[in-house]
């Protein structure tokens, strides 16, 4: 086999700072390559590059053999290249088959030739087992089908060598499967698929060489049999890894929230909640666990005070909120780490210092006299978000829509943190963050439990789940349906709860 | 600021003002005239102490129009009512003011700018209140509410109200003198010479408290910050505390009192009775003016000055018989149109600007040289 990509020596430098430092990188042609490291270790950089988006201070690159070097993604493409990015670029209103040919309608006259369209397209998906209804609107879909259609709308463009930017960060588990699938298949038909990924087990399931980056340094490469999940986390941190595990208790007997027999109900009138009740206490870790979708994200919705309930009562340190409107609940104390950054967190096209704030708005030291936003508390407080969460930004007057997805949730962390809420509401605290930042996060999260903290764990990694919590519940169709011992359970146990066979 | 700073926030605005030059250069040649002597009048009638008041005069409401706009702008409301709310506050404050008599002057100037802001306030509190019980879309309600304002209400009770004149012009009732605005010309005669037939009217201090009140509410106070970060994340303000309707209709509320004020400087000012004559469209130039002037206070301010500026300079071409003062409306569309555009670029760049410093900061964990360690949070330029 030849390489279908080689790349030597490159790198790019931004003012004061190396993104790629001569970098090395070969993908042997049909292979599947995973790109892995922490974020920020240079691997979004060195795929950008490649694709035609930033040009390389130094180094070569070979595609096919052949020296090229591409000053748009155009080119690229031209060469054989495709990127599929983590947010798709599709046009909700079209259908699937209007969303692959736009750009690169097959003409007929001055119409577009469908029946060509529609039967190249057909070939391309029977050949990569891509399943697909051309006909259906975009809007309709699910993320795993939007994601097959931009990989389709790669292949119809002529790609060989295919690149994909944190695939399965935006998947359910049953959509990973059949993305690796669909990989696999894309592969054996001679394509090459270029991935990166920070989930170690995925890397190891489907790839067949991995190179890892360390610090915008290409630190190894290695076959997937030869090293385990343990091996490559040390490689991406270059040192030993902590666990989420906690452990000696810190519960006190005050409690920071109650909720009591809470029910809710939805705009057409479906029940979201039934007869929900516990109890979080100050310097205790209560997990939720869960499938997505069965009422948890009410559930939030609910202390939070966003969504009204139907029946039952909530109470923060013993008083009852039911009643009360966000900002008085904020107020009091609660904190909110949301399950979606974008749309519950952050103020994308405001600066870090702005978002720093955001949710504290209302209280000292950010708000003065009761009228003024304090600028130089808030410039204090997004200061040390940073440096304490190890935030990567120009600086505190960069929009977040600048920062990469993991620096985003970091910044929505440490806002909370720093801000010494309790209770805390954390959903995925740790999502889209690698290994070394994820570990930052959870030791966090056990230094403030163990000053008093109350925290509610909405989580999708079920070994942080079981790793933090002091208690778990497992919610199913907007109830608990299990009280659970973290100690005592295994993760076969939690997944049997969690879909109901148990 | 730095050079380079003031020339990325004035740098659109000037270049989409030099290429509608050109345009209408290019017009005035296309249609027989001489586009160097055309504009060597304008400048030279615009550049006189008498345009220039005149200029500031028009400045004024359509300033106050651009804030008012401005104002709902930042929560993304696309507040089109300001023409029904200033016309239909200009009226009933005209009625109010002149059914008044005479009163000690501060307090009759008070008790009319009172009804034109309540009056505003209250016609685009219609418009939120709508959106926030019934969710219809701001730009339909404003449309109507604009129509039933100018078409319905005051051309129903000007006809009853109306008073006999000598002129035949349908109008209200003159307002007592104590219930004029004071004009300006004594003190800019100090400084230059006497003015003729015009006055600057002192309102321009109002629109100007008006403006600083604008920039301190938005951007130093917390219901600005709930404002704004409506306007950038309706959902995030909202788990952040911020009442969404609330907020809607706190920006309505604001928006259509700075909107009442619009007709106040020609009614104080200048003409002290409503009629059928009294200026309209001011709402719908005040868009423009907020968008040329990025709904910042001082880009409106500036923005507000060229239209009012190119509006009265250009009344030349006509008496000299150079052009159409039509010329005029081409170039005010002209400068939008390339200003929106050079906007949109500018924004690009910057964002691409920003992007790559923070992905460079994010490969700032690789060493630059040989001591990293001491990297700081603000040394890259944003």
């Amino acid at each position: 086999m030849s390489a279908a990509v080689k790349l030597s020596g490159i790198s790019k430098r931004f003012p004061g700072v190396t993104a790629n430092d001569r970098i090395d990188l070969e993908v042997e042609e049909g292979e599947i390559h995973a790109i892995c490291g922490e974020n920020g270790a240079g691997k979004s950089t060195l795929m950008n590059i490649l694709y035609g988006m930033q040009q390389p201070d130094e180094g070569r690159i070979e595609v096919f053999g052949a020296e090229r070097s591409f000053s748009s993604p155009r080119e690229a493409i031209e060469a054989g290249i495709g990127m599929v990015h983590q947010h798709f670029m599709l046009a909700d209103n079209l259908s699937v088959l209007e969303n692959v040919i736009l750009g690169a309608e097959p003409p007929k006259g001055p119409m577009i030739d469908y029946a060509a369209a529609r039967s190249r397209l057909a070939e391309l998906g029977g050949a990569y087992g891509l399943e697909l209804d051309f006909d259906d609107a975009v809007e309709a879909l699910e993320v795993g089908e939007r994601q097959r259609i931009e990989i389709i709308k790669i292949l119809y463009r002529g790609a060989r060598i295919l690149i994909l930017d944190e695939p399965t960060a935006v998947l359910v588990p049953q959509e990973v499967e059949e993305l690796f699938r669909n990989m696999r298949e894309l592969a054996a038909e001679g394509h090459t698929v270029i991935f990166i990924d920070h989930k170690l087990d995925e890397v190891l399931a489907v790839a067949d060489t991995i190179t890892v980056l360390r610090r915008g340094r290409s630190v190894a490469a290695v076959k997937p049999g030869e090293v385990t999940a343990a091996d490559l986390a040390e490689l991406m941190v270059g040192s030993e890894l902590p666990t989420p595990g906690t452990r000696e208790a810190a519960v006190t007997d005050r409690t920071a929230v109650e909720v009591e027999n809470v029910s809710a109900v939805d705009e057409a009138g479906a029940p979201r909640l039934r007869n929900v009740s516990f109890e979080v206490r100050c310097g205790e870790i209560v997990g939720v666990a869960g499938v997505e979708g069965n009422g948890q994200a009410e559930l939030v919705e609910a202390i939070l005070g966003i969504a009204p309930v139907a029946e039952g009562s909530i109470r923060l340190h013993g008083e009852d909120v039911t009643g009360w409107p966000v900002r008085r609940r904020r107020e009091a104390g609660l904190g909110y780490i949301p399950e979606d950054r974008h749309r519950r967190g952050l103020l994308l096209p405001a600066p870090v210092w702005e978002n720093s704030i955001l949710g504290h708005q209302s209280r000292p030291p950010f708000l003065r006299s009761g009228v003024w936003i304090d600028e130089g508390a808030s410039r204090r407080r997004a200061a040390e978000v940073v440096e304490r969460f190890d935030v990567r930004t120009p600086g505190v007057d960069t929009g977040v829509h600048a920062l990469s997805g993991g620096n985003q949730q970091k910044l929505v962390v440490g806002r909370e943190m720093a801000a010494h809420c309790n209770p805390l509401i954390a959903a995925h605290p740790t999502r889209g963050i690698d290994v070394g930042s994820q570990a930052a996060v959870w030791e966090e999260l056990r230094r403030a439990r163990a000053a008093g903290l109350g925290v509610l764990l909405i989580s999708a990694d079920l070994e942080e789940l079981i790793g933090l919590s002091d208690a778990l519940l497992v919610m199913l169709r907007g109830g608990i349906a299990a009280r659970l011992d973290p100690s005592r359970i295994t993760l076969r146990e939690l997944g049997a709860y969690m879909t109901g066979a148990a | 600021m730095t050079g380079k700073g003031i020339l990325r926030v004035a740098g659109p605005p000037l270049a989409a003002v030099g290429l509608a030059v050109l345009v209408a250069s290019l017009v005035l040649a296309v249609s027989g005239a001489d586009p160097l002597a055309a504009f060597g009048n304008v400048i030279e009638y615009g550049t006189r102490l008498e345009t220039l008041i005149e200029a500031f005069n028009r400045a004024v409401p359509l300033y106050l129009s651009g804030i008012a706009f401005a104002i709902a702008m930042r929560i993304n409301l696309f507040q089109i009512g300001v023409e029904g709310q200033y016309i239909l506050a200009a009226f009933l404050a005209a009625y109010v003011g002149a059914g008044v008599g005479t009163l000690f002057p501060p307090l009759h100037v008070a008790v009319i700018l009172a009804t034109a802001m309540a009056v505003g306030a209250a016609w685009a509190g219609l418009a939120g209140w709508m959106k926030v019980t019934r969710n219809v879309h701001e730009v339909i309600s404003t449309i109507m509410l604009n129509a039933i304002a100018v078409a319905g209400v005051v051309s129903y009770l000007l006809g009853r109200w109306k008073i006999e004149s000598a002129t035949l012009d349908t109008r209200l009732g003159d307002i007592a003198p104590s219930g004029w605005f004071p004009s300006l010309n004594p003190l800019i005669e100090l400084a230059t010479r006497e003015i003729r037939r015009v006055e600057l009217t002192a309102f321009i201090l109002v629109a100007a408290l008006v403006g600083a009140a604008y920039h301190l509410i938005i951007n130093r106070t917390r219901l600005g910050y709930d404002l704004r970060a409506t306007g950038a994340n309706p959902w995030a303000a909202e788990a952040s505390g911020v009442p969404p309707k609330r907020t809607i209709m706190l920006a309505m509320l604001l928006s259509g009192a700075a909107a009442g004020l619009v007709g106040m400087a020609d009614l104080l000012g200048d003409q002290h009775f409503y009629s059928l004559r009294f200026p309209q469209g001011l709402g719908f130039t005040g868009i423009a003016v907020a968008l040329l002037g990025r709904n910042h206070a001082v880009g409106a301010a500036f923005a507000a000055l060229a239209f009012g500026w190119l509006e009265r300079a250009s009344g030349v071409l006509e008496v000299r018989g150079d052009a159409p003062r039509e010329i005029v409306t081409i170039m005010v569309g002209v400068i939008i149109l390339f200003a929106v555009v050079a906007y949109a670029l500018a924004q690009r760049r910057a964002r691409i600007a920003a992007a790559a410093a923070a992905a460079a900061q994010v490969g700032g964990a690789a060493p630059a040289g040989a001591g990293s360690g001491g990297r700081g949070g603000g040394e890259a330029e944003p």
